[in-house]
């Protein structure tokens, strides 16, 4: 019972991950129409962000968690402005592959002066601990990751479904010309919106940063699984997305305490048998 | 076809017989003919089906093991080995592609990619694969149990006439009634649907062929190297046959081949650099996305056809 709950928990960090990343990646599909190839580095550049700015400049783990995202939602912007802007009367899959070449050129840089192997970030004193449940022991940073990476997909929820500025978004996402006849600045909008949902990978980033060591690999190691999670839960809706990526953390979780060789492949597996029976994925609707 | 360009083919024949005669390092050849197999065969679906896979070293990997384990444990003839490791990547090729075309546009390149990460992760635990360390010290076996293999310029034309078959195949298949249909496919897939065509059964048969031309890529080049490894399965190797048929140019006949001659010979020069092969690679994909869409063979038909 003991082994079953603490792989639940790790299930639910990882499923927080996806997630975030799932979201990100729908909020930007949503709006440029482009699969962002470079999520996983991106993620990876928040977790080196704040390792450098630890290690470099003495910013501790919660300025971090506010730095890392803006400064990578700042790359993501001179990204969108410089690169991507170019793409959009084009085929979606020039956007894929021009974020693939970037995820290259991150990752190999990063390599290239880090090295392939981990490195070490800790995360902050207050968290340190476990709290023991009596039926269960919970570290504590563990249950700050769910928490935090729960309240931030809630609230991106409600900025797109129920604020004005979520309303401009998703109109601008049905209908640009439109929108854009009613004055309201869509291709700014769809600047701030790929920082925003690379800002999103790179809190991710941070937030994984105490768990799994800091390291060029964690992005291109979790993206593909956020890309089936993503298949899995379609991309129209933002809670269908959240739902999906802690759903099938968990059941990657509970994979490892019944058939661990099985875990690394389960999700895809599931992702094989959705295309099954419902083509469209859980939550899909075609676009 | 036009009398310029069929001089143009037997003048690239002739250099492919004289190179290595001429000083070029046979194994060398043999990898970039491999790869560009790889990549003609990767071409006939993004090309001219509209379909990005990005999963096809799934194929180019399973043909490599497939082919390695029966030369090397099984002890079937070259003959036999190629085709084993031809058919188990057409089969794979059947799996993958009836799931994947279940869905269109992008989310076919992350199925197909996902389902080979699932392949690469049965393969690092499957026990015929020796996973980390590979099948090595694969033996080229005898053609039509007569000629030695193990001789690299023997083996270079044997290499060379696998490449010139595959070649011809997807050749043929571009240019035939079928091919016809893939590329209606391609340019307005409602309205092929609208002509009563069958087009989830047109693209997985283009699937099919696709993945059985890499898998005999695979078995080639394995049996070439003497080593079927992880390392053909990985995203990165799917990601190296996209950006040969990239840079090559998208949907030309010689492009991906012309793409891979110059991405292999790359990797070859900075593979002392490490992860500079990577950032390069990178850069490349940047740099012909943003402003060299048509690719090598795509530009210079362009120059030539403005003349």
């Amino acid at each position: 019972m003991q082994a079953i709950l603490s792989q639940v928990m790790i299930g639910l960090v990882n499923g927080s991950f996806y997630a975030i990343l799932s979201l990100g990646l729908a909020v930007i599909f949503g709006m440029l129409n482009i699969i962002n190839f470079s999520h996983g580095a991106v993620y990876m550049m928040g977790a080196f962000a704040a390792w450098m700015g630890l290690n470099y400049f003495g910013i501790n783990y919660w300025a971090a968690l506010l730095l890392a995202p803006l400064v990578v939602g700042l790359f993501g912007i001179i990204v969108e402005k410089t690169m991507l802007r170019w793409l959009y009367k084009l085929d979606h899959l020039y956007g894929l592959l021009l974020t693939f070449g970037l995820a290259l050129i991150i990752e190999g840089l990063f390599r290239n002066f880090y090295g392939a192997s981990g490195l070490p970030y800790s995360g902050p004193e207050a968290f340190s601990g476990a709290f023991d449940l009596g039926f269960m022991i919970l570290p504590k940073y563990r249950a700050w990751v769910i928490v935090a990476s729960l309240t931030v997909c809630i609230a991106t929820w409600y900025v797109i479904e129920r604020t004005r500025l979520g309303a401009y978004l998703r109109a601008g996402t049905e209908n640009p010309q439109l929108t854009q006849a009613f004055g309201i600045n869509v291709p700014r909008m769809v600047t701030l919106t790929y920082g925003f949902g690379v800002a999103l990978a790179g809190f991710a980033g941070v937030l994984a940063a105490p768990i799994y060591q800091v390291s060029p690999l964690m992005g291109s190691n979790i993206i593909i699984v956020v890309f089936a999670v993503v298949v899995i839960g379609g991309m129209g809706s933002i809670l269908g997305s959240i739902l999906t990526g802690l759903g099938l953390g968990v059941i990657e979780g509970l994979t490892k305490v019944v058939w661990p060789e099985a875990s690394a492949i389960v999700v895809f597996l599931i992702m094989a048998i959705v295309l099954v029976l419902r083509p469209a994925g859980l939550f899909g609707r075609e676009k | 076809m036009k009398t310029n360009v069929k001089i143009l083919y037997l003048v690239l024949l002739g250099l492919a017989i004289i190179a290595p005669l001429v000083g070029a390092y046979p194994v060398f050849l043999m990898k970039a003919l491999c790869f560009a197999l790889f990549a003609c065969a990767f071409n006939l679906l993004i090309g001219f089906t509209g379909l990005l896979s990005f999963g096809h070293a799934a194929f180019l990997g399973t043909g490599g093991y497939i082919a390695g384990y029966a030369i090397k444990s099984i002890g079937l003839p070259f003959e036999l080995s190629i085709l084993a490791g031809t058919l188990a990547a057409a089969a794979v090729g059947y799996l993958v592609g009836s799931l994947a075309i279940r869905r269109q546009g992008i989310y076919f390149s992350m199925i197909t990619l996902a389902l080979s990460q699932l392949i690469f992760f049965i393969y690092l635990q499957a026990p015929f694969t020796g996973g980390e360390d590979g099948i090595q010290g694969i033996p080229r076996g005898k053609l039509l149990g007569l000629i030695d293999l193990e001789n690299d310029l023997v083996f270079y034309y044997v290499v060379l006439s696998i490449f010139l078959f595959g070649f011809w195949l997807v050749y043929r298949t571009i240019h035939s009634p079928f091919g016809q249909i893939l590329k209606s496919i391609r340019e307005n897939e409602p309205r092929a649907i609208s002509l009563g065509y069958d087009v989830d059964k047109y693209k997985l048969l283009a699937f099919v062929i696709s993945a059985g031309l890499s898998g005999m890529a695979g078995s080639t080049k394995t049996l070439a190297l003497h080593l079927a490894s992880l390392t053909d399965v990985t995203w990165q190797a799917s990601g190296e046959v996209v950006l040969m048929t990239l840079l090559g140019g998208l949907g030309t006949i010689l492009g991906p081949v012309v793409g891979a001659i110059v991405v292999v010979t790359l990797q070859n020069y900075l593979a002392s650099y490490g992860s500079w092969v990577t950032i390069i690679m990178g850069v490349i994909f940047v740099l012909c996305v943003l402003a060299f869409r048509r690719g090598i063979v795509g530009e210079l038909r362009a120059v030539f056809n403005r003349t």
